[in-house]
């Protein structure tokens, strides 16, 4: 809701000054706009559903079966993947995560899962690779993969 | 027409997953569907003001403020400057894809950019308020601080791999220098 607000009152804002500046420019902005929606509208299309299917696959309840259930590495591994995969909000990845730490999981496992679930996002890729690039997608995903393990992992020493 | 069906082709692809799926096990069928629907209204909500933004920042933000404030000379200041935009409560991580093509375009850096989509998806404000309220000061800390640290390393790799070369066809080649040769 607040992002909403937050989005809309800047566009009204823009948009006034814009068209008080040049309506030339605004109907070109218009237009900008309107191309790149449209161009990018497939990808927006996978993206829906890659998010449908695995948000209704890999519900809170499996993913902390599948977490809590293995221990150590491998346990941070499972947690580093979920995390890549999923796109969970955080109002609902944190209480999970947080639960997951007083049931026993390791700080490092969880921490695994928090940053690759902020810094990777492979269901969004799509988007990502329609509107940044293929190299560039590839490159922030998989160095912020390998990113979120050496964190874990130190996240794990350190506390 | 086959045109059209070719760029919808996977989206096309994941229906027939729904179909199969819906017919396999519905539970999971329905669920999968109610969550595409949300964020289906959830993207319709804020994706065409965010693409009209962009657009209005495409014509009017000039080009030698942006290179100067984040471009690749802009050093520290240009830095923290990514890193307090993608840190501010503005949501989800997709409205940030089409505002970092259109400030490469302008003349932003690699790294700041890698900095900015960073601290968006990972550092946020809000985020942060909830990630202390459940995992601890010293967790959220170190983590902030670790994560920072990654996202500058990853930014100067990209930097160096990538150059100036980022894959960005989809949006007009040409919008701001014509403007400028045109005298608007």
């Amino acid at each position: 809701m607040a992002t909403l607000i937050t989005i809309y009152s800047l566009l009204i804002i823009a948009l006034i000054v814009s068209l008080i500046k040049s309506k030339e420019k605004s109907k070109k902005a218009f237009k900008v706009a309107l191309k790149a929606l449209l161009k990018t509208a497939p990808s927006l299309l996978t993206v829906l559903g890659i998010v449908g299917l695995t948000l209704g696959i890999l519900t809170p309840e499996i993913i902390s079966k599948l977490v809590g259930a293995e221990a150590g590495f491998l346990a941070t591994i499972i947690a580093a993947l979920l995390g890549a995969i999923t796109l969970i909000p955080s109002l609902v990845a944190f209480p999970l995560a947080g639960s997951l730490l007083r049931s026993g999981a390791t700080v490092m496992t969880i921490s695994a899962f928090i940053t690759t679930l902020v810094m990777v996002g492979i269901v969004t890729a799509p988007l990502e690779i329609k509107i940044l690039g293929k190299k560039f997608t590839l490159l922030r995903n998989g160095l912020g993969f390998m990113a979120a393990l050496l964190i874990a992992g130190m996240m794990g020493v350190i506390l | 027409m086959m045109e059209n069906v070719k760029k919808f082709k996977v989206p096309i692809l994941i229906f027939l997953i729904f179909v199969i799926l819906a017919l396999l096990n519905p539970t999971i069928a329905s669920r999968s569907t109610q969550v595409t629907w949300d964020y289906f209204k959830e993207m319709a909500l804020i994706l065409p003001p965010v693409f009209l933004l962009m657009g209005l920042m495409e014509v009017w933000v000039p080009k030698d403020k942006i290179q100067k404030w984040i471009g690749s000379g802009s050093g520290i200041k240009g830095g923290l400057i990514s890193l307090i935009l993608g840190t501010l409560p503005t949501g989800p991580l997709y409205v940030a894809f089409p505002m970092t093509a259109t400030l490469v375009r302008k003349g932003a850096s690699i790294t700041n950019m890698v900095i900015f989509l960073g601290s968006w998806a990972a550092l946020k404000i809000p985020q942060l308020m909830v990630e202390v309220k459940f995992l601890g000061v010293s967790f959220t800390g170190l983590r902030f601080v670790l994560t920072l640290i990654a996202l500058v390393i990853m930014g100067l790799i990209m930097e160096t791999v990538l150059g100036r070369h980022v894959g960005m066809d989809w949006l007009p080649p040409e919008s701001n220098e014509t403007m400028k040769k045109k005298g608007y």
